[in-house]
């Protein structure tokens, strides 16, 4: 009756139902150690260049936050890399393969999966229906299983599964009382938890989070930071592009900073909160 | 309860645990659909009672609603699947529709020079079930030539789109190039402004005919339910009652009939479509199409899909609808029936299978069918008065204090009217109410119902919410 019996005996008590929370949503084994390589991007828009060669590698299992005052090319960065933009120039490769210029589904389909800047949910549909989007090559979504009876019962079979994933995500994000709520009802934080929980039933092995903690009050905001921590530690690689520099500078162990489309610096939070230029991109030169 | 019970009872409870959860009695659609129909006939026959309409026609006009209720009721289900589920904005309904009855026409009419046929064209002499199959496939891929390029777009630009591929549609059946060629040894064609006239078998016969086919194996003739049971027996016990001529009305009744069957299946599929993975992500695109695409679904393809398969259900419902009537002309096709069934659907609640059939009933019985029977009626009961034929006329007796000129002048143009009294409903609808009649209504896009599985180890502080015990 239980699918997960080794982790139901493993743990005992109160934790039991989060950590088979975690062993179901894990999906970030895999053996490439530099999942996420950029080299040489570039995008221009008309005459404007927002993204000038810009090149990094994040490692996996790792946290690594872009940083770069407003306009420096963070936003459209990541939009190259997650095929919202077509980039102009340069190479984006995921787990050793070339996703240059893929359609956004298809480098979804790989692994690597976005949130929004602006948390977007599918307003009209609940909570619940939100997340059972998500997960990948759903055999319902083939129109003729879905409509011919004697496939229907398949069909069926795997909706109860991921009905049960998205339930236990809810419960692991504490939004699971929300569950049957229009998403367009839920606060701008419960947008964005519910958008996280989401990406995650895809099964990604990378999460690009754009500007996760925007409009998130602090207390949400250390829930979600918790969660992302929590992930991690699963094994989950993330980037995270972030306006509030303290939070990234505690959080991250790596950091990237852009300015004018370009990479200023990266290292560790020390290095780059000591880095004369990022005092003076962010601060224009007075110090 | 008992393991063994709950399993029997699956599907029962299961209907139960929907309607909890997402807040609407799923059974309670039914009835209020069928409180809703039961209601219009009810005004119908009591309208036509009272004013002692005769027997003959209201028998008639029963039938008529019988089919127009049907018939927009099919084709806000279609739209609903574009519109409703997948945010595809289609007004170029009539346009596939046109597509549909014409090519079952040409399809399934006779050989040219066969037979007695006026026809300036002819057909290829298909049965007419290959002749309907044919129409919806062409309908289908008309759809696909259009959304190939549109779907790419956003929603405004395929509104545009359609709208203009269903007025080439209309003009491409004026033009007189295309009105007769020799294809392959037959005279066929569009037939310009003079239409096709649609002389292929009876499609009502066709069917009773296709049907009796293990009757006649057993009694040994030849449509035996046409001929004994369908002549014999029902159109004779309706002659009691109407004793001139009873088989058109009868004929009436039975088209309504097999088209109110159709509706089910028409239901039953957009239900299906709608309930599952393949109409979650159809409402994900209509929310939000990049989101969609960014969780890893080829958006495209989808938008592809339930387009395609709209347009061909829509091609079948132009064939229902004109292909009985004897003859189409390219006219007919025009942008209007495109608003009718957008009205139909408004009215229902775009989003909502259940609201697009009652919309469909409503817009059928009160704004379509409605204000003629309404105009019968009284014409009856007044003993068919002449009516002014100038505006002049009708306004000036009042200013003797005389109305009835008028009245009978507002009577007598309630076909124009009628249009008004739409955008009227429109315009009150989109303010009061513009999530249709019904108010906005849940239907979860899932094949199963959403309830909260029981835990399984026995740890969880949360509680089944259909109260069901776990077996431990």
């Amino acid at each position: 009756m239980s699918s997960e019996p080794e982790t139901s005996g493993t743990t005992s008590g109160v934790d039991d139902a989060e950590d088979r929370t975690l062993t179901t949503l894990s999906g970030a084994g895999d053996t490439a150690e530099v999942p996420l390589k950029v080299s040489g991007l570039e995008k221009h828009f008309g005459g404007i260049t927002a993204v000038d060669g810009v090149g990094f590698e994040i490692d996996k299992g790792s946290m690594t936050g872009l940083i770069g005052p407003n306009g420096a090319g963070k936003s459209t960065t990541f939009n190259c890399i997650t095929g919202t933009h077509k980039p102009d120039a340069g190479r984006v490769e995921f787990n050793g393969q070339d996703i240059t210029g893929l359609e956004p589904y298809q480098i979804a389909d790989r692994g690597l999966v976005r949130t929004f800047q602006i948390a977007r949910e599918l307003g009209e549909m609940t909570v619940l229906e939100n997340m059972m989007v998500a997960p990948k090559h759903q055999r319902g979504e083939a129109l003729w299983r879905s409509v011919l009876p004697f496939a229907r019962n398949s069909v069926n079979q795997q909706e109860q599964e991921i009905l049960e994933r998205a339930w236990e995500t809810l419960e692991f994000f504490d939004i699971d009382h929300l569950a049957n709520e229009y998403a367009e009802n839920l606060s701008g934080g419960q947008r964005k938890l519910l958008e996280l929980a989401r990406a995650l039933l895809t099964d990604p092995q990378m999460l690009l989070l754009d500007e996760p903690f925007a409009g998130v009050n602090p207390s949400l905001e250390e829930r979600l930071l918790e969660h992302i921590h929590e992930l991690r530690d699963q094994g989950y690689t993330f980037l995270i592009v972030e306006h509030d520099m303290d939070l990234i500078m505690k959080n991250c162990e790596k950091v990237i900073v852009m300015h004018q489309g370009r990479i200023l610096t990266e290292g560790t939070p020390e290095d780059v909160r000591n880095n004369e230029d990022v005092i003076e991109a962010y601060l224009g030169g007075e110090v | 309860m008992s393991d063994d019970e709950s399993g029997g009872e699956y599907g029962q409870s299961a209907d139960d645990q929907r309607a909890v959860v997402m807040g609407i009695d799923f059974r309670n659609d039914g009835l209020m659909l069928l409180t809703l129909l039961l209601g219009i006939y009810i005004i119908y026959l009591l309208a036509g009672l009272v004013i002692g309409f005769p027997f003959r026609g209201l028998m008639n006009q029963i039938g008529q609603l019988t089919f127009w209720i049907a018939v927009f009721a099919m084709a806000s289900l279609a739209l609903n699947l574009h519109w409703g589920y997948t945010g595809l904005f289609n007004i170029g309904i009539v346009g596939f529709m046109a597509t549909g009855v014409y090519v079952t026409g040409i399809l399934s009419k006779p050989v040219f020079g066969s037979g007695t046929s006026a026809a300036e064209v002819g057909g290829f002499g298909l049965p007419l079930w290959i002749g309907i199959i044919g129409g919806m496939v062409a309908a289908g891929l008309l759809g696909l030539l259009a959304a190939l390029p549109a779907l790419r777009l956003r929603a405004d630009y395929l509104a545009i789109v359609t709208i203009a591929l269903s007025e080439i549609v209309r003009f491409s059946l004026l033009s007189d190039t295309l009105s007769g060629h020799n294809i392959a040894g037959y005279r066929v064609g569009l037939g310009g402004g003079d239409g096709v006239i649609l002389d292929y078998p009876d499609p009502l016969e066709s069917l009773i005919r296709a049907l009796s086919a293990p009757f006649d194996l057993v009694f040994g003739e030849q449509g035996w339910l046409w001929n004994e049971v369908y002549l014999g027996v029902v159109v004779d016990f309706v002659g009691n009652y109407i004793p001139n001529n009873p088989k058109p009305v009868v004929d009436n009744f039975a088209y309504a009939a097999v088209l109110l069957l159709i509706l089910g299946g028409f239901y039953v599929l957009i239900q299906r479509m709608g309930n599952s993975p393949f109409g979650r992500v159809l409402k994900a695109i209509r929310e939000d199409e990049d989101v969609t695409n960014a969780l890893g679904k080829n958006t495209n393809m989808f938008k592809i899909k339930s387009f395609v398969v709209g347009c061909a259900l829509m091609g079948l419902v132009g064939i229902l609808w004109f292909g009985t009537q004897g003859s189409v002309t390219p006219n007919t096709f025009r942008p209007r029936i495109t608003f009718y069934i957008w009205i139909a659907l408004i009215i229902g609640g775009a989003g909502s299978n259940s609201g697009s059939v009652m919309g469909g009933a409503v817009f059928a019985a009160f704004l379509f069918q409605g204000p003629r029977y309404f105009k019968n009626v009284i014409e009856t009961a007044l003993g068919n008065p002449e009516a002014p034929s100038s505006f002049g006329q009708a306004m000036l007796p009042i200013s003797n204090g005389d109305v009835v000129p008028f009245l009978l002048y507002t009577l007598d143009s309630i076909r124009q009217l009628q249009l008004f009294m739409m955008g009227v409903v429109l315009i009150v609808l989109m303010h009061r109410r513009p999530d249709g009649m019904l108010g906005h209504r849940k239907e979860p896009a899932s094949s199963i119902p959403l309830t909260r599985p029981i835990k399984r180890s026995g740890g969880g502080d949360t509680v089944a919410t259909d109260g069901g015990e776990t077996d431990e």
